[in-house]
């Protein structure tokens, strides 16, 4: 399935915060989406999955979602948004309640997820004994049992320290090798976006509009820390934005 | 990452000379205090030291009879209404009025609470009301509630109620109010239903500001279930208490007073005991 932008514009009261948006998240691939603070990343994402709706301009998703997709569009939150009154399993086992999925069937979707984020050793934890990165783990597993069509992460690793974004990217990059999700990616971190992303969205500051859109062929895998290529991009993609940067961090709020 | 050490950097020289330089002084400390601890021990000192001050300055002299009854003579008192089974006789049916009284205004005010923190019109509708009727001295409408509901049991159960309802309800929707939204956002993304989202979302984050609602629900149900025995009561703590001081007993009067103290100290412990098992998951 893939999704799709298109025109997309919108606006807090008298502030314009977007305008014209459009592009499309191919299936398979990872599209992130860069920008200064205060450009609508994190408004585009919660359009994305339906969380609110935009001024003028559709969100389209084209094609079905596989059958066995329990939630299509499923977030992964810059804060987790764990329960804290439950346990790491009692967490994942929340979204398939209302699914219907119990019994076996839940612990068997339960221990795969666990299995492939390397929890297992962690099912009946509760979340304030975990790291940062733990919880993120555990956000990330809870998204991958309800078997999403498009995974819409906001900025997932920004909680982190330096080091656990480190090992939770080459998380990410593990379990899209294993097995090709579509995401879209909202952050801040340049170095992030070249890492994880198939093609790279860049947004200008409010209202934000598409500045550039930069495609990276070098497959996944083969990304590594301090990649000249990468780097290349990187200083490419910190010239786009550094005055709109610089801008955005002069102006008066006032939302 | 600019923050990691070159591999091969020069590494600089460490730390060699052990003592500081002469005449050096110690950086003076100014942390410490503001975290103030549990000492389970300390209360009950607390207690026996003010009891045994009483107990020696009524025997002294220091303290007067007509001001202050001796706490040996009190004890005395409590022995007594033990030995005669009067106590229960007062006690059974305060417990009861508490129990049902509390019982009902609490589940009421907890369920209006939740009402108004999540529908706008009930919101809306309902807090001008709750804040009307919140001052308002529950022991002035006991005549009005014996009208209303006879002068048996229930115009106590009715006094009681109403006046752990309305701390309840404000308790109740703030709590709710304090729900991380972020988790609501969360429970809507994975599409959970809405009785889903109210039942494992919203009631498990309000739970810690519901319990601490009760406490303040539940010690004004003790003051109220006095107040609601004033009146037509023949047996409970409160008659005992009143007619006590009609007499001027002041033996009675500190033995029911501190029946009261008891219960009031039982319920906290028992709630800190239901807070310790249902709120185990905060940090």
């Amino acid at each position: 399935m893939d999704l799709a932008l298109d025109a997309v514009s919108h606006r807090y009261g008298a502030v314009e915060v977007m305008r014209d948006i459009t592009f499309d998240v191919p299936s398979g691939r990872i599209v992130c989406i860069i920008g200064p603070s205060g450009c609508g990343k994190s408004t585009l994402l919660r359009f994305l999955g339906g969380l609110e709706r935009p001024g003028a301009g559709r969100v389209l998703q084209l094609g079905t979602p596989p059958s066995d997709s329990l939630n299509p569009l499923t977030y992964i939150f810059q804060d987790f948004a764990l329960l804290p009154w439950r346990t790491v399993e009692g967490n994942i086992s929340l979204v398939l309640e209302d699914h219907g999925i119990g019994g076996d069937r839940a612990e068997a979707i339960v221990a795969d997820v666990l299995a492939r984020t390397k929890l297992a050793d962690f099912r009946t934890a509760l979340p304030k004994q975990l790291s940062g990165g733990m919880k993120q783990r555990v956000a990330i597993a809870r998204a991958l049992a309800v078997n999403p069509a498009v995974m819409l992460m906001d900025e997932p690793l920004s909680a982190l320290d330096s080091q656990t974004r480190e090992l939770l990217m080459d998380d990410l990059i593990g379990l899209w090798t294993r097995a090709p999700f579509t995401a879209v990616y909202v952050t801040h971190n340049l170095a992030e976006a070249v890492r994880l992303g198939h093609r790279i969205v860049v947004l200008s500051r409010r209202p934000g509009q598409v500045r550039e859109q930069v495609t990276i062929d070098k497959p996944l895998g083969e990304r590594g820390f301090a990649d000249p290529d990468l780097d290349a991009i990187q200083r490419h993609l910190w010239s786009l934005m550094r005055e709109e940067a610089m801008a955005a961090d002069q102006e008066l709020v006032d939302v | 990452m600019s923050d990691q050490a070159l591999p091969g950097a020069p590494v600089t020289e460490t730390a060699t000379a052990e003592e500081p330089a002469a005449g050096g002084r110690p950086v003076p400390f100014r942390g410490g205090g503001f975290v103030p601890k549990t000492k389970f021990w300390l209360g009950p000192i607390v207690f026996v030291v003010i009891i045994a001050l009483l107990e020696w300055g009524t025997r002294a002299g220091v303290i007067s009879a007509l001001t202050l009854p001796r706490p040996s003579d009190v004890l005395a008192t409590f022995v007594r209404l033990w030995e005669t089974g009067l106590l229960w006789d007062h006690l059974v049916p305060s417990l009861t009025r508490f129990a049902v009284g509390s019982a009902m205004g609490c589940t009421a005010g907890v369920m209006v609470g939740i009402a108004i923190g999540l529908f706008t019109y009930v919101r809306a509708g309902l807090v001008p009301v709750v804040a009307a009727i919140f001052p308002i001295p529950k022991i002035a409408l006991l005549p009005l509630f014996v009208i209303w509901f006879g002068i048996d049991e229930g115009s106590k159960y009715a006094l009681i109620a109403l006046g752990t309802f309305t701390p309840m309800v404000v308790a109740t929707y703030g709590a709710v109010d304090n729900v991380d939204r972020t988790l609501i956002r969360m429970g809507q993304s994975f599409n959970l239903t809405w009785a889903s989202i109210v039942r494992k979302i919203v009631l498990p984050g309000a739970m810690p500001g519901i319990l601490s609602g009760l406490r303040v629900s539940l010690a004004i149900g003790i003051i109220l279930l006095v107040a609601a025995e004033m009146l037509g009561a023949n047996y409970g703590v409160g008659a005992y208490i009143v007619e006590a001081g009609y007499l001027f007993d002041l033996e009675r009067l500190f033995a029911g007073v501190t029946i009261l103290s008891v219960l009031g100290v039982t319920v906290s412990f028992l709630l800190g005991q239901v807070e310790r098992r249902v709120l185990r998951w905060r940090v």
